[in-house]
Parts: C-alpha cells; structure tokens; sequence
C-alpha cells in the first residue's frame, strides 16, 4: 500500500534521480536518519573541595568517583566518620555544631549547594555552603570544621594552612580565573 | 546487558590494577582518583558562584588536569575520549539525582556545550544530550581567550592558572605523620601550575529558583 509517507519518499527519490540531470543538490542524509547516540560512563566526580582526597581511604577513592552522589551516602557515612575520628580523636562538634555523625553524613554525599537567590561562597563569615566562589580559602575553611572544634579554638597547628589566596589575581569578566603561566 | 555487565567487571579490574600502580605516582596529583591520574579525566576542582559581572547568571568551572607546568601547558589539550558534565539537583526535595546536565564536549580543536536539560539517562552513566550546542574555539596558550556565546550561555576552554591553593605537600606530611603542624607561612603547592578549565555561565532562569545541589563529572565514551 502506498501511503502518504512512501509516497513522500518515492516522490523525494524520484527528485533526486533527477537532479543528478540538474545539477541540484540533494542531501539524503536527511532520510530519517536518527542522531547518533553517543553514550559515556563516569570516571572521576568532584563537589566540594577535597572531600575524596580527605576522607576516602586509597583504595575506595575510584568506587566514590564512579559512584552517583544519591549512593555515596549510604555508602560511605559510616567510613567518613571513622576517617573524620582517625583524623581528630579528640572530635566533638564543631562551628556548625555539627557532632560526627551528622558531619560526616552531611560530607559523604558529596554535592555543591549553590545559592540563586544570594551570595554564593563556601564560608563568608555569614553565608555557609551556598557555593564556591574562586577566592574562597575552602581548605581553611574545612581544617577549621575537622580540627578547630565547637569554637574554632582547637588545634591551632592545624586549622590554618598560611596559604590565604591564589598566587594570581582573578578578573572580574568571563572567564574570570587568570592567565596561565 | 550482558556487554555492560562485562564492561563493569572490566573496569573494576582496571581499578584494581592502576590502584597498585598509582600509589606511585600520587605526589603528582590533587590525590583523589588513583584510576584517572595523569589522564584527561582527572578532575582538579569544581566552582559554582553567581556571575561577577550579571548577578542573573551562575557560573560553573570544572578544571582537569591539574599541576601543568609551564613549559608543559602549550601540548596539554582535552581528551576528545572525555565529555566533561556538570550536574544539577534543582528538585525541592533535594534527592541528589540530576535534573537537569549541562555537557561539553572537546572535538577538534572546538568546545561544545549542550544543555542544561534534562538529562537522557540519570546516575554514572551518561547519554550526549543532541540540542544545539554552544560552541566556542578552545583558547590556545598564551592567546586571548574566546569566548562563545548562544542563548544568554558563555562557553570558555582552555589553559588557565590554577585557581586553586593549598599547602597540600605539608598536609600529607601531617598525616604520613612526619609534621605536626602547618608553616606560617605555607607554602601553595599549586602556586605557578596551569590547568584546562571550562567556564560556563548560564543565566539562572534556566536553572530553577532556590537553590541547587550540583556535582562535576568526567564520562568517557564507550
């Protein structure tokens, strides 16, 4: 049976076979052909800063790279606050007054909040995780959370690393990050 | 099925493999996936802020291959193998399931970026999103960065400064046990080292209101 769309195609063909006479171009890639679907499989993930490298121990750090974020949780919760207690036995809460548990709950699925209503920085002094701007000092920041307890008071060694800006001004037009070396 | 399946076992025993051979090698990384070091999938670091210069936009940055030196940086380029997504939970409920990707794509000396939509296949694997991209040249070192520009979306890639900074050789002294403290002043490890960033700026209307939990990944393709 001849319907409307074979009929459309013979027509199409037809108009083809006559071009080659007339030199009009005719294109038959266009024949219905589907896009190509190009298909991947994840090999690395990052959110917030540092978190595998931390908190990971060696031999899972690829399994929580491969992994999606709504299963890093669960799977890694409980490991985070071993690692968090290995770290810093002495943890007890800290700024946020966050106990272990719920840190490291809140750490092991690893996600960036960002704000669209606001600021957006990792830690301004008021605004916590509502982003990561490129001058934020996130490693401070997260020594302070590890080892700085309920008052950032703890540990004084080991809540400031002394590296407090990027060795390179950033611009304030796309793409924003500097020049390379 | 069945060719998935063997795929994942494949690359569970590849894991295992480089995971022996990458303790090696760690001191040359940002330390955090022993699999893809030195690879063009390893990601540096990931920014999320809203636009410096439009408070209507956010931008986006995932950053590879870290710890270029200089004279290293001209011959680094994007592994064409690698499509780079950022991922975007903007539901109310805050599932961590991607809601909408954005996708780009590095393919003869061009950049592609699809979306942000949502996305075709949700979780750790990932189908190209086939919208109409925005595109831009990948800057070459030391020239002028180009910018590509489509429906209120900026596209940039190419060799930047590393932004981040970090005392990250005395951090692995304090915990290999060798130092108890930090320097005052430290040292930043990342200081005069390039990476290839991609920067993204996409007004918020397409993003949803609120606020959004967001995550980098890097796909290679099968």
């Amino acid at each position: 049976m001849l319907t409307m769309k074979n009929f459309l195609k013979y027509l199409s063909v037809s108009l083809c076979a006559a071009s080659i006479f007339t030199f009009v171009s005719c294109d038959d890639d266009e024949d219905n052909a589907p896009a190509p679907i190009v298909m991947y499989e994840q090999e690395d993930h990052m959110a917030r800063p540092a978190i595998n490298t931390v908190f990971v121990s060696t031999g899972e750090k690829d399994m929580f790279n491969e992994m999606a974020p709504s299963l890093q949780g669960p799977a890694f919760s409980t490991k985070f606050k071993d690692k968090l207690l290995a770290l810093n036995s002495g943890y007890t809460t800290n700024l946020l007054g966050l106990d272990a548990a719920t840190f490291t709950s809140v750490l092991a699925t690893d996600v960036l909040t960002g704000s669209l209503t606001g600021a957006t920085t990792f830690y301004d002094g008021t605004n916590v995780l509502t982003g990561r701007k490129l001058d934020d000092d996130v490693i401070t920041v997260e020594l302070i959370l590890i080892f700085g307890g309920p008052d950032a008071m703890s540990n004084p060694g080991l809540t400031d690393d002394h590296v407090d800006q990027n060795d390179k001004s950033f611009s304030g037009s796309f793409p924003y990050l500097a020049t390379p070396h | 099925m069945k060719f998935r399946s063997n795929l994942k076992i494949l690359a569970i025993a590849s894991v295992v493999v480089a995971a022996g051979a990458a303790s090696y090698l760690i001191a040359a990384d940002h330390i955090d996936a022993p699999a893809v070091t030195g690879t063009g999938s390893d990601i540096t670091d990931f920014y999320v802020f809203q636009s410096p210069s439009n408070s209507n936009n956010m931008v986006f940055v995932v950053n590879v291959q870290g710890l270029l030196a200089p004279a290293a940086t001209a011959a680094a380029s994007f592994d064409e193998e690698v499509m780079i997504e950022i991922n975007i939970d903007n539901s109310s409920t805050k599932d961590n399931m991607e809601d909408l990707v954005i996708q780009a794509t590095f393919d003869n000396g061009m950049v592609k970026v699809y979306g942000p939509s949502a996305p075709i296949e949700k979780g750790s694997n990932s189908t190209l999103i086939s919208s109409s991209p925005t595109e831009a040249a990948i800057t070459s070192y030391g020239s002028n960065p180009t910018i590509g520009e489509n429906n209120g979306i900026k596209v940039f890639a190419g060799p930047r400064d590393d932004p981040f900074f970090f005392d990250l050789n005395q951090f692995k002294a304090i915990i290999g046990g060798t130092a108890t403290s930090f320097n005052n002043p430290g040292t930043d490890t990342f200081a005069g080292t390039n990476v290839l960033s991609l920067v993204v700026e996409v007004p918020k209307s397409m993003l949803g209101s609120g606020s959004i939990n967001t995550w980098a990944t890097t796909n290679r393709e099968l």
